[in-house]
């Protein structure tokens, strides 16, 4: 069977536009409420990223950092994530959840425990932040063995030797990071500058899904459309405080902002 | 795992930067690739050059100050009774504490790469300082991360960096100590790496910047190579070189030139924070046994939980406040090198009454953690034991914790 993320390019493509791919902290701001959120933005979004919150995060802004030490605050444990997606997946067999964090968790759960509960749990990818090539050489076998896709990430600095080597040993998707900057940066480069990187990277191995990530919002995505997926994910971390804030119900409003993403690359 | 003969312990890493082939690496963020491989290439070249090497010596001598003095403790030897006491008075370098080091070479490799900015952490602020005072030495702009709680404890270095010129940005995240300032410093240069270079502040960090320190701090042991033999005519049969570890900067290059002997002969001890004596946080990951993890970009003993999140220390010595420690000291524990143990904040606090009750020697709240093993263990050696402690940094940053903790009489009026 196709790796369900496959199938949500293939969906995307058949319908003539980019895959939204969002992205969630597990367990922000509570185990239960990181699940709804799912449930509810799965209808618009096709791939849907649960972060694994760290608490010494080296790429990521403060957005997310946000997100991710509300969750550990109020207790998140690895066991939980699991927990979420496999509650997740009995409801939403086929969308697609990607595992995205740091490798000190998967390191010390262990890498051949942490993957099998990954696929008893119905994980279909992982990004791993600090963990590039080449020293993902290993993992990203057994992540392969297990039928989970291990998601490379590309970055504006990635020398173009070094991006076909990759790709080379990569799997079906891939991650470019569209700036120099941690997650959430203002855009500092222009879309069209970014495309061009991108479909440089897409030229290597054009089968090769490539996402684009880093600083989109509701007010850049558009441009970006033509990408084979868009990832979103400070900008719905910020919606989640925003509403804690105000005292609204986060999962509405980041329900109605994944919808307003959507029709933008529509 | 074994330790080898005549190769420099920086130069003993794999191709991948692993010491022991499970201590170190590069666990960054891709982005990171490129400007940490281009930082290995000039690094790689330039330490065996020999332009490079006199440039770097001239600035040592010049205006680090070199050699820094290597005097016997006679009042605390005669004190305590057993081995003699001597003290390596790294701090008389320029600014107060070896890190001068580092930071004077992180600034010439800077100028070399053509990069006009410099980032760095801190965490007692003499790292900050330090890179600050090289930054504005060699033209460089600077910004220094220091979480909050670091900078309301250790002001008079706050005050140095600013004096400077460099911006002080203050870490909130976390523990707001110097976990999160070097957290935050990688999340800065992740975003400006083309502009920027980084500074880390100890021998942590991805592979490169655990040897560019490593390499840095070295002058220190080469200094006292030189003295010890001026001095006994020899390297003594007994020497003992005790140091506090943190991250591990100045023991790992008060150590470095000794490797080779036999540790029979030439035995190292690095002493941990362990924290209030009440309290179960410490910072002395070696000392009790903590796992195996990543931080900060290398694999290391580090406190942390089951899950792998990374566990807040406490220690009175904002310099030693660190959950990890460099796959250096990790290396050297586990081939069995060097010892490692702990000493209290109130041993610490001991420690520096005795020291400065005999002595014209002000040791900061770091090196008094040395103190204070060097004195319990000196009682119980003989005579011909020479006993030597980095007093790696002065306590003029400490000024205000020894103020409240002790009182005003041990505080110096300057």
């Amino acid at each position: 069977m196709l790796n369900p993320i496959s199938l949500a390019f293939k969906k995307a493509k058949q319908e003539n536009r980019a895959a939204l791919l969002t992205y969630t902290v597990a367990g922000d701001s509570s185990k239960k409420q990181s699940l709804d959120i799912l449930n509810s933005i799965s209808k618009n979004a096709d791939i849907l990223e649960l972060g694994v919150p760290h608490n010494t995060p080296v790429a990521d802004g403060s957005q997310i950092q946000t997100s991710a030490y509300r969750a550990i605050k109020n207790g998140i444990k690895m066991n939980d994530i699991f927990k979420i997606v496999k509650d997740f997946k009995k409801l939403n067999k086929n969308k697609p959840i990607i595992l995205m964090g740091y490798y000190n968790m998967i390191f010390q759960y262990g890498e051949n425990r942490f993957l099998s509960k990954c696929k008893s749990s119905g994980v279909n990818g992982l990004i791993v932040v600090d963990l590039p090539w080449p020293e993902n050489k290993d993992f990203a076998k057994k992540c392969k063995k297990e039928s989970i896709y291990f998601i490379q990430l590309l970055s504006p600095t990635t020398s173009e030797q070094r991006l076909k080597k990759i790709i080379r040993d990569s799997h079906p998707m891939n991650y470019f990071i569209s700036m120099l900057s941690t997650t959430g940066g203002k855009l500092k480069v222009s879309p069209k500058s970014i495309l061009k990187n991108y479909n440089k990277i897409k030229k290597i191995n054009p089968k090769k899904e490539i996402v684009i990530g880093f600083g989109i919002t509701e007010k850049t995505i558009g441009k970006l459309k033509s990408a084979d997926g868009l990832v979103v994910g400070s900008a719905i971390c910020k919606e989640i405080t925003k509403s804690l804030r105000h005292r609204q119900n986060p999962v509405t409003n980041v329900s109605k902002l994944v919808k307003k993403l959507k029709s933008k690359i529509l | 795992m074994k330790i080898k003969k005549k190769i420099p312990l920086i130069d003993q890493a794999s191709k991948l930067g692993f010491w022991g082939g499970k201590f170190g690496g590069n666990y960054v963020p891709e982005t990171l690739k490129k400007p940490i491989e281009d930082l290995e290439i000039l690094f790689n070249k330039l330490k065996n050059d020999k332009r490079f090497i006199a440039e770097r010596d001239k600035y040592f001598k010049n205006w680090v100050g070199s050699p820094t003095r290597f005097i016997k403790l006679e009042n605390l030897t005669n004190h305590v009774g057993g081995a003699q006491i001597w003290s390596k008075v790294v701090s008389d370098a320029n600014g107060g504490a070896h890190k001068i080091y580092n930071a004077t070479v992180h600034c010439l490799l800077a100028k070399r790469s053509g990069k006009k900015f410099i980032i760095g952490d801190t965490g007692a602020g003499y790292a900050g300082k330090m890179l600050s005072m090289a930054a504005k030495k060699f033209g460089l702009k600077c910004k220094i991360f220091m979480g909050a709680k670091d900078i309301a404890r250790q002001q008079p270095n706050v005050k140095a960096m600013k004096k400077n010129g460099a911006e002080v940005i203050p870490v909130y995240s976390g523990s707001q100590t110097l976990v999160d300032a070097v957290s935050e410093c990688m999340r800065y240069w992740v975003a400006n790496c083309d502009t920027t270079a980084m500074c880390v502040g100890s021998t942590v960090g991805p592979a490169v910047f655990v040897r560019i320190c490593g390499w840095s701090t070295s002058q220190i042991s080469r200094e006292l190579k030189v003295q010890l033999i001026d001095e006994f005519g020899s390297i003594p049969k007994k020497l003992k070189l005790y140091n506090c570890v943190g991250g591990g900067s100045s023991s790992f290059g008060f150590w470095n030139e000794f490797m080779d002997y036999d540790k029979k002969q030439c035995e190292f001890i690095g002493v941990e924070a362990g924290g209030p004596a009440k309290s179960k946080k410490h910072a002395a990951p070696l000392t009790y046994g903590s796992k195996i993890g990543i931080l900060h970009g290398a694999a290391q003993y580090v406190n942390q939980d089951l899950d792998g999140q990374i566990e807040e220390t406490e220690s009175i010595s904002a310099g030693l406040d660190y959950p990890g420690i460099s796959p250096l000291h990790c290396f050297l524990k586990d081939t069995k090198r060097a010892r490692y143990t702990a000493a209290t904040d109130e041993d610490a606090l001991n420690a520096y009454k005795t020291v400065t009750k005999f002595e014209k020697l002000r040791p900061s709240l770091e090196p008094s953690h040395a103190f204070s093993i060097a004195i319990k263990e000196a009682k119980k050696l003989t005579k011909d034991t020479i006993v030597v402690v980095n007093s790696c940094g002065d306590a003029y940053k400490d000024r205000e914790i020894l103020i409240k903790r002790l009182g005003k009489k041990y505080v110096e009026p300057n």
